[in-house]
């Protein structure tokens, strides 16, 4: 299931887009930016800060009030969702949005049917996608009745079964615990791994501080902030503007800053690490 | 009286084997801040719905043991008796919103247990005072961002003047400032009026700070019951009970393991920075215990 392309070619790009939803609230103004093949970004902000509406425009569920997108070579204003959903592959933040089949394999294999794909080539890729989510288990249940945690695996499933290139999360980890929550960020990064580009909207720092390779900080539309993980932490304000807070580790390692620990330390085990080599030189 | 007196509380819901709820005896005072900790299904959502009697009254299920609130026996008690000192806060503030305005739905549940309307208008302006949305009188919740409609399903609770909160996951959809926000109003509801407080949360990160006490639940049962400093020193604890430890327990437990620092333990910030910088000036010398 490995997408074709060049890596590090730009696969959305997103260039001085404005919108406002219905009644005139505008919720981004004059954003731009873009995601390369491969990558594995967050667009990350408060309630209210954007996010979500800019994902919406990745694939083409909202289209811009001025300015253009672009998602693998296709302007998305002039393309149907039908065919960005080829490409990108969205799961929503309630998985109850979008379950409505009666088992979990019918489930999967709907936008492939809905794609024109024979049964020949779809049972195969349902398979593949829910291998790759580990529900194989559970394909004859009806969703409603599996965990949250599972129904949110099933439509992600059936998000990956057309084998999309881009793959886009909204708050995936929402409601899921700790254990379902670590699962889950293994399984995208594993996804990352072989190729898939993967933009995760979340507002959990944790989550993006381990596991991101670059965010994007939105407030009220805007984009403040659009860099590597490292240097999006290295500015504690910035992130408070945006309605987020650092994990209580980086917070640390900021206070620890003068005696030489990074401000880009996000885990317990990299701070150990780095007392360990700071002793050592001062000892 | 303590507020929640529980003996050998078990609860088991129809067409289900296993007990949600398996053996529970515990106390919770008047006043307390207490937070619920434990994995999906751990029973957490089932202790919440006890308070207020919907289990066993309103979803089928069997209560065994003695479990009281506020001396009330919760066996005997029907929900709407219960539900004027018990305020509920679920998860999704939208599920729980449905009037046309903030000031409706604050209103109406003391309009449905026939509070005159002179105290009705003063309660609303109350609530709306305390949870910070004062002006929202006739705003749509539907406007309300995810934060502001919790703490207008807040308001609409607190309208009941009631004697305890219980609030299953409230932080779910709230942002990282928002967190902060409404744990800070639940500890003013019991700083300022003596409020006993129940918040069940599946991660322990931002709520522990806040609260006097916490009881781990896993598979129904109590896995420990403390302090937060108690809960926090013990990082294997979380692993067992399935929650996220949070990361200053997590380096604390790491750096005991390795001998780095005194070896107190790590629960706020300025403890991490104190200890690290321990860490780092003693050199190589092994700290003496």
């Amino acid at each position: 299931m490995t997408p074709g392309g060049e890596p590090g070619e730009s696969v959305v790009t997103v260039d001085g887009v404005s919108f406002s939803y219905e009644g005139g609230f505008e919720a981004l103004v004059g954003v731009s930016m873009r995601v390369r093949r491969g990558e594995y970004i967050a667009i990350a902000g408060g309630n209210g800060s954007g996010k979500t509406t800019l994902a919406k425009h990745i694939n083409g569920l909202l289209h811009p009030s001025v300015g253009r997108v672009t998602t693998c070579g296709m302007r998305t204003d002039e393309t149907s969702v039908a065919n960005l959903a080829r490409k990108v592959g969205y799961v929503f933040q309630n998985p109850d949005h979008q379950l409505f089949c009666t088992t979990v394999e019918e489930e999967v294999r709907f936008g492939l049917e809905n794609m024109d794909f024979e049964e020949s080539e779809s049972a195969p890729k349902a398979q593949a996608a829910m291998e790759l989510v580990d529900i194989v288990a559970l394909r004859d249940r009806p969703p409603f009745t599996l965990s949250l945690g599972d129904r949110r695996k099933v439509t992600i499933a059936s998000v990956l079964a057309a084998e999309p290139e881009i793959l886009v999360l909204d708050e995936p980890t929402t409601g899921l615990d700790h254990h379902d929550s670590e699962h889950l960020m293994s399984t995208l990064r594993a996804l990352n791994r072989s190729g898939r580009t993967i933009v995760l909207i979340s507002h959990d720092m944790r989550l993006v501080a381990e596991h991101v390779d670059r965010a994007v900080l939105m407030a009220a539309g805007r984009i403040l902030v659009d860099a590597d993980v490292g240097a999006v932490f290295s500015d504690l304000e910035l992130l408070r503007e945006a309605k987020l807070v650092a994990p209580p580790i980086t917070q640390v390692a900021h206070r620890l800053a003068p005696l030489g620990v990074s401000p880009s330390t996000f885990t317990p085990s990299q701070l150990v690490q780095q007392i360990e080599v700071l002793r050592g030189g001062g000892g | 009286m303590p507020a929640i007196q529980m003996s050998n509380v078990s609860v088991v819901y129809k067409g289900s084997k296993e007990s949600a709820l398996d053996q529970i005896t515990l106390e919770v005072e008047e006043g307390e801040m207490l937070l619920l900790l434990g994995r999906n299904n751990s029973g957490k959502s089932t202790f919440c719905r006890l308070l207020n009697g919907l289990v066993p009254h309103s979803i089928p299920s069997t209560l065994t043991g003695a479990a009281a609130v506020f001396g009330k026996d919760i066996s005997r008690g029907k929900v709407a008796s219960l539900s004027t000192s018990v305020g509920m806060v679920f998860q999704e503030p939208e599920s729980q919103l449905f009037c046309m305005s903030a000031e409706e739905e604050i209103a109406f549940g003391p309009e449905n247990i026939a509070v005159p309307r002179a105290e009705i208008v003063s309660r609303v302006e109350w609530a709306l005072d305390i949870v910070g949305l004062r002006g929202y009188n006739s705003r749509s919740p539907a406007s309300l961002s995810g934060g502001e409609m919790q703490r207008l399903a807040i308001a609409a609770a607190l309208s009941m003047h009631p004697r305890m909160m219980v609030l299953d996951e409230p932080a779910y959809a709230l942002d990282p400032v928002g967190r902060e926000e409404l744990y800070s109003l639940l500890r003013r509801l019991k700083e300022r009026f003596g409020m006993t407080v129940i918040i069940a949360e599946h991660g322990a990160e931002e709520a522990i700070q806040f609260c006097d006490r916490v009881v781990v639940l896993a598979k129904g049962r109590v896995l420990a019951d403390g302090s937060p400093r108690d809960i926090l020193s013990d990082e294997t604890l979380f692993d067992f009970a399935g929650v996220s430890a949070p990361q200053l327990s997590r380096l604390s437990s790491i750096m005991r393991r390795r001998s780095l620092g005194t070896g107190s333990s790590i629960h706020t910030i300025d403890d991490a920075v104190r200890e690290v910088q321990d860490a780092i000036s003693t050199g190589g010398q092994e700290v003496p215990r």
